[in-house]
């Protein structure tokens, strides 16, 4: 009979009109011990304001490096069934699209060799199971694989890409982000599994500007979709969103970043020129405004989120990248390669590529991965550029 | 004469066995690294240092290890295992 626990602090996260955590615990421990026993636990941490839980070390799958983060109690007498609560991080399919078939796969094995409680989907763009014992890792890996799924990304090595849904259910799209996607998982799968780097490396591949994957704001390689020529307008469809209530002066001229659009009460007016591609006059009026037919993406390198230093967000690598041709693709993936051994060969231990980056200055590592610094290479749009920009001779005579 | 893949990966062996005596735990790049340093004029580079640790790996010889970061270890019984 499994022990039943009192508790009030979790119920508190059960009232509201929210989704409740807690709830789903509870659902699954009326079938299962594991999520019982995380109950009393989590109570226990509420009321102590304290964690007890070791994390990391030596678990995982025979052969991989990533993929199962280790968790154990520093209270195994207490609550056994929770001594080890091993997590396990599978690669998602591209844009998160699964049969209802796979899912049932997915949680039939989850509920025969762990606590049955997911996370769909962590932070990292990974299926999360949450919780199991050391000896199901290699039982629930051989399911997995059968079922053709495989594990994601962990510690320090590169971790598993993740796109938008991409062209698969957005307009906006303005390159192929779920094949792309793939392309690069299948391309860099001992990098996947085998971690080899200084610390973790992400790839985000968002379909355009306003970046549902927030690449920009937690990958090391961010590639956003963006398009070159003018945003195609239908001015029929602007006056009718006039008449239907939106307050266009305001709500779409003076929002725009880049001060970029005029507005008569009649005509909408767009100096391309000026346009940042920033997605939010498109995305008031969807019918009226739409990306240019140039399209293809940005490249920016370097964010990441506070954990050992500050946050980061990426900068400008490579402008434009007609990234769903093949030939650029390559070349693409030949420049990551290239920055991965710069970052390899002088990184310090748990340092990501933009603190890298910061500590060597962009324009020396430019220099060693063999990139010309150009003025899009900025921080800010509109803003100076960080690359200090040498004369040759011929300009420095001409200066003179 | 060129160096195999298992002499490179015993070369990482014993380094990962010296250096686990004194209670230092090595990087996959670290390893690589002493390798390309040890063996580089016989023609060892990245490419095969990476081969190296996957035998390694696949040996059992060796397994991942993570502790804020990821390194290479001999397989030992954790300390908060819990078994």
């Amino acid at each position: 009979m499994p022990k039943e626990y009192k508790t009030p602090m979790l119920d508190e996260l059960e009232k509201g009109p929210w989704p409740s955590f807690v709830k789903e615990i509870k659902l699954a421990a009326k079938k299962n011990v594991m999520s019982n026993d995380l109950l009393g636990l989590l109570e226990r941490s509420y009321n102590e304001r304290l964690g007890h839980w070791k994390h990391g070390g030596i678990v995982g799958v025979f052969g991989y490096g990533g993929g199962v983060i280790g968790r154990y109690t520093d209270l195994p007498e207490e609550y056994p069934e929770i001594s080890h609560f091993h997590t396990l991080r599978i690669n998602q399919p591209s844009g998160w699209f699964y049969t209802t078939e796979a899912l049932r796969t997915l949680c039939d094995i989850w509920d025969r060799h762990g606590s049955g409680l997911t996370n769909m989907h962590g932070s990292t763009g990974d299926i999360i199971f949450l919780g199991t014992k050391t000896d199901e890792l290699e039982p629930i890996f051989k399911e997995l694989t059968e079922a053709g799924f495989d594990l994601g990304g962990s510690g320090s090595d590169m971790r598993t890409p993740s796109c938008c849904v991409g062209p698969g259910r957005c307009e906006w799209a303005c390159y192929d982000t779920l094949q792309r996607c793939y392309d690069i998982t299948m391309k860099y799968q001992d990098e996947l599994h085998r971690p080899a780097f200084p610390y973790k490396w992400k790839f985000k591949f968002s379909g355009c500007p306003n970046d549902c994957v927030a690449a920009i704001a937690r990958a090391d390689i961010s590639i956003i979709g963006t398009w070159k020529d003018d945003i195609k307008m239908d001015q029929a469809e602007v006056k009718k969103y006039a008449e239907n209530g939106v307050d266009i002066f305001n709500d779409v001229v003076l929002n725009c970043p880049a001060k970029c659009m005029k507005y008569d009460g009649d005509k909408l007016e767009i100096n391309n020129n000026d346009c940042r591609r920033c997605m939010h006059c498109i995305n008031v009026m969807p019918k009226a405004l739409r990306p240019g037919d140039d399209k293809g993406a940005i490249v920016l390198i370097g964010a990441k989120a506070p954990i050992v230093e500050g946050a980061l967000l990426s900068s400008v690598l490579i402008p434009f990248l007609n990234i769903d041709d093949d030939e650029e693709f390559e070349d693409f993936c030949d420049l990551v390669e290239e920055m991965q051994d710069v970052w390899c060969e002088e990184g310090k231990n748990r340092e990501r590529v933009g603190e890298f980056i910061q500590r060597v200055g962009m324009g020396n590592f430019l220099e060693a991965v063999g990139v010309e610094p150009i003025p899009e290479m900025i921080a800010y749009p509109r803003d100076n550029p960080y690359i200090f920009f040498e004369m040759d001779e011929d300009e420095e005579e001409e200066e003179e | 004469m060129a160096k195999t893949i298992e002499e490179i990966a015993d070369f990482m062996f014993k380094q990962v066995s010296e250096a686990q005596e004194v209670s230092k735990k090595l990087k996959p790049g670290d390893l690589t690294k002493l390798a390309i340093k040890a063996f580089g004029d016989e023609g060892v580079d990245k490419k095969m240092g990476k081969m190296a640790i996957k035998e390694l790996v696949l040996s059992g010889k060796c397994v991942y290890t993570y502790f804020g970061g990821s390194f290479l270890e001999l397989p030992h019984r954790e300390g908060a295992a819990n078994d």
